[in-house]
């Protein structure tokens, strides 16, 4: 298609078009969240997430006091300051002072702040008053001023990043908690295991998802080199049956295991847990590693065992270092699925947050009892996305080679 | 509190990992040494019975689990959803009579239809657009792995990813700041338990799974033998009758392998109404529904639902079975 003459600048430039398109679409919701929580609680609330450059105004009504300050200037009465120094700049929270600069004011109270930085309006007492961007406030009166002005303006602080809402997350208290916590002598790792924080459900998902990924993989490892290359009666049929339940609907499983869990005494455990992701894993990787396997040179394998290898020891030091791709495939597969799944652990694990995952914990403790505290919801999102992220990109060449030759003949 | 579920885990890791290597090593060592040793005047005859006996063995773990984890509950299954429940002192068939009686469990079955219908289409079209598109590009790698990172993402993250652009407030929602660019000044809750708000929902499943489509059938287009597509290019095709009438009917066959995955991973799909849908009827599906029974102990119902949903992934099952069994010959 490239070597159509006429055709291929306007085609490349609509399919670089369509491709960037696509891509935008495809990573604005997942960047939208990212970027809400990395941002302060309050500015999330004020503006969108697309706007958090630019950093959100914030309203105040700013007093700036007239009596000391003002000069006589032929035949009228001038004051020239700073609403960000002095009595007024005094009101104003810390951190605006010295970051935010003027987006906009007014002269009354009613109106609110109506006027672009550098005009010029009358208050009703008379007085003229301008504000500049960089808060330099310039007032004139024909007749001496008293009191204070009232100035409602809105004040744009440049966007900080912040980790606060992370941190809120993982240990269920803001920071003025968690200071006044940590002096009254508890220690860390008491707030991060506390009742509704999100760090615990954190360690449980590890605790969920790494056993659960490596069991498997053994135990698949022999049985595929068995259907791969040992002959034996019923293998055909073996190999159907392990095809045929890899479609297996999981919830077909919930009501018997529970009942089989129970009678063993195993009842919700991580043990449960283990065992469940293992059994409903194992389909998949014994008919991944079964594939590779069978695709091994057939000379070798033959060679050791005219050397007098046993099976055992073809398998340990030939087929298993040989097969490391397809291991590797699938070991990210099942860790995606255990650190993702949110079903099984709804079945097989106690609701509590001692041993809940983190899927749970956000569907049924933030979503419910948060569900508007979109910082909170950010955070507890990127808590739970970060390691299959880190996994994802790292070990992207694995996982495509395991997709398709489970997909693709 | 930490080094001790640390600990805990890395011993879990071990007794797993190492009994089963202990397992398979000894068992291997009793067969050779102890039940069939190859020496002795029945030398032959023990070697043979050894190695037949060997693939077992190997197999017995994997056996077991998948045994007891997947083909008992079918039947178990099976057998409690006309036992158990309603059906204990009615008929046998009264669980199915009664769910099907039931209104929010026909809204949940028409549901699962709609999502059957659009999502493994959306994504397998997303996709061969994506594969596509990004095929003889320059930043293609780039563009697709972007694409392909929702694959990573669990459907509850995806929930509250895709939440948030439905956001019903204009200054926090991307749907409805973009209403907000065309003149719209209030935002509107997109997500309130309409039936049609399920096609908001599968846009989470259409968004993580276009990548895996995507992948797939980029491999399969680099498959496609150049000659076919010169020959169409002599002949005076244009670019999109080479995709049409060339690529896509030579790849055919990846593109029902993918959408029948697709379709079957839809029939299971669970988190994204319970994260987002959980309070409305109109937005269930058979395995919410499922889940309701479960979570409050009516195991009649809730074996007979996902016997229903078995009974949907059957034709996939039995063609797939067909399919490996064609390979294998």
């Amino acid at each position: 298609m490239d070597n159509i003459a006429g055709q291929k600048s306007g085609l490349g430039i609509a399919t670089h078009l369509a491709t960037l398109l696509l891509v935008i679409v495809w990573i604005v919701p997942t960047v939208g969240l990212l970027v809400t929580s990395l941002r302060d609680q309050d500015a999330i609330s004020e503006t969108g997430w697309w706007m958090a450059l630019q950093g959100a105004p914030l309203t105040f009504v700013v007093e700036v006091p007239v009596d000391d300050q003002q000069e006589g200037e032929g035949g009228g009465w001038l004051l020239e300051t700073n609403v960000f120094e002095g009595e007024s700049g005094a009101a104003l929270p810390d951190d605006v002072v010295g970051r935010a600069t003027v987006d906009a004011f007014g002269v009354s109270r009613l109106r609110g702040a109506n006027l672009a930085p550098g005009e010029t309006a009358e208050t009703r007492d008379g007085v003229a008053v301008t504000v500049e961007r960089d808060g330099t406030l310039i007032a004139r009166s024909p007749e001496q001023m008293e009191g204070a002005l009232n100035l409602p303006m809105a004040l744009i602080a440049p966007p900080q990043i912040t980790l606060e809402n992370y941190a809120e997350v993982l240990t269920d208290m803001d920071a003025e908690d968690r200071a006044e916590a940590l002096e009254q002598g508890r220690s860390l790792d008491d707030l991060l295991f506390s009742e509704e924080a999100l760090f615990g459900p954190f360690v449980n998902t590890l605790t969920v998802s790494i056993p659960a990924t490596v069991i498997p993989i053994v135990i698949a490892a022999f049985a595929a080199y068995a259907l791969a290359w040992m002959d034996f009666p019923g293998r055909g049929l073996l190999i159907a049956i392990v095809v045929g339940l890899l479609v297996v609907p999981l919830q077909l499983a919930f009501v018997p295991l529970t009942i089989i869990h129970e009678w063993f005494g195993i009842g919700k455990s991580f043990l449960g847990i283990w065992l469940a992701h293992t059994g409903f894993g194992l389909p998949l990787a014994v008919y991944l590693l079964r594939n590779y396997m069978v695709g091994l040179p057939r000379d070798i394998i033959e060679n050791a065992r005219v050397d007098g290898a046993t099976d055992f020891e073809i398998f340990w030091k030939i087929v298993l270092p040989l097969s490391f791709p397809a291991l590797a495939s699938f070991a990210i597969f099942q860790f995606l699925w255990t650190w993702n799944d949110l079903l099984v652990a709804s079945v097989f694990l106690p609701a509590d947050t001692e041993s809940t995952v983190m899927t749970r914990f956000v569907v049924t403790n933030l979503l419910g009892s948060r569900g508007g505290e979109w910082h909170i919801l950010a955070a507890a999102a990127f808590v739970m996305i970060a390691v299959p992220l880190i996994v994802f990109f790292s070990m992207q060449r694995f996982l495509v080679r395991g997709l398709l030759a489970g997909s693709v003949k | 509190m930490l080094d001790s579920v640390i600990l805990s885990g890395i011993f879990t890791i071990l007794i797993g990992v190492g009994g089963m290597f202990a397992y398979f090593w000894a068992s291997n060592w009793v067969l050779d040494n102890v039940v069939y040793p190859p020496r002795g005047e029945n030398i032959g005859r023990n070697i043979n019975r050894a190695n037949a006996i060997r693939p077992w063995l190997f197999l017995f773990p994997a056996m077991f689990a998948l045994g007891l984890y997947l083909v008992v509950p079918v039947f178990y299954s099976a057998w409690l959803s006309v036992t158990s429940g309603v059906a204990e002192d009615g008929g046998w068939y009264r669980n199915y009579t009664e769910i099907f009686a039931n209104e929010t469990f026909r809204v949940s079955l028409l549901n699962n239809m709609l999502w059957v219908l659009v999502v493994p289409a959306a994504s397998t079209a997303f996709g061969l657009l994506a594969a596509q598109l990004t095929d003889r590009l320059s930043w293609g790698n780039l563009a697709k792995s972007l694409v392909f990172m929702p694959m990573a993402i669990s459907f509850v993250g995806a929930s509250l990813i895709w939440s948030f652009v439905y956001h019903p407030d204009i200054d926090i929602g991307v749907i409805n700041a973009l209403r907000g660019l065309f003149g719209a000044e209030e935002g509107v809750t997109l997500v309130d338990g309409q039936i049609i708000d399920s096609f908001l929902l599968m846009v989470v499943l259409i968004w993580i799974q276009t990548g895996f489509a995507m992948v797939i059938l980029s491999a399969a287009l680099r498959g496609v033998p150049e000659e076919t597509i010169e020959a169409a290019i002599l002949d005076g095709a244009n670019p999109f009758q080479i995709f049409f009438k060339i690529k896509v009917p030579q790849i055919m066959g990846t593109i029902v392998v993918v959408w029948t995955t697709i379709t079957i991973l839809v029939l299971k799909v669970y988190d994204i109404v319970a994260a987002m849908g959980n309070q409305y009827r109109n937005l269930e599906i058979l395995p919410t529904q499922m889940m309701r029974y479960f979570d409050s102990g009516n195991y009649g119902f809730a074996t007979a639902i996902s016997i229903v949903i078995m009974v949907l992934v059957l034709p996939v099952m039995v063609w797939n079975i067909r399919q490996a069994r064609a390979e294998l010959r």
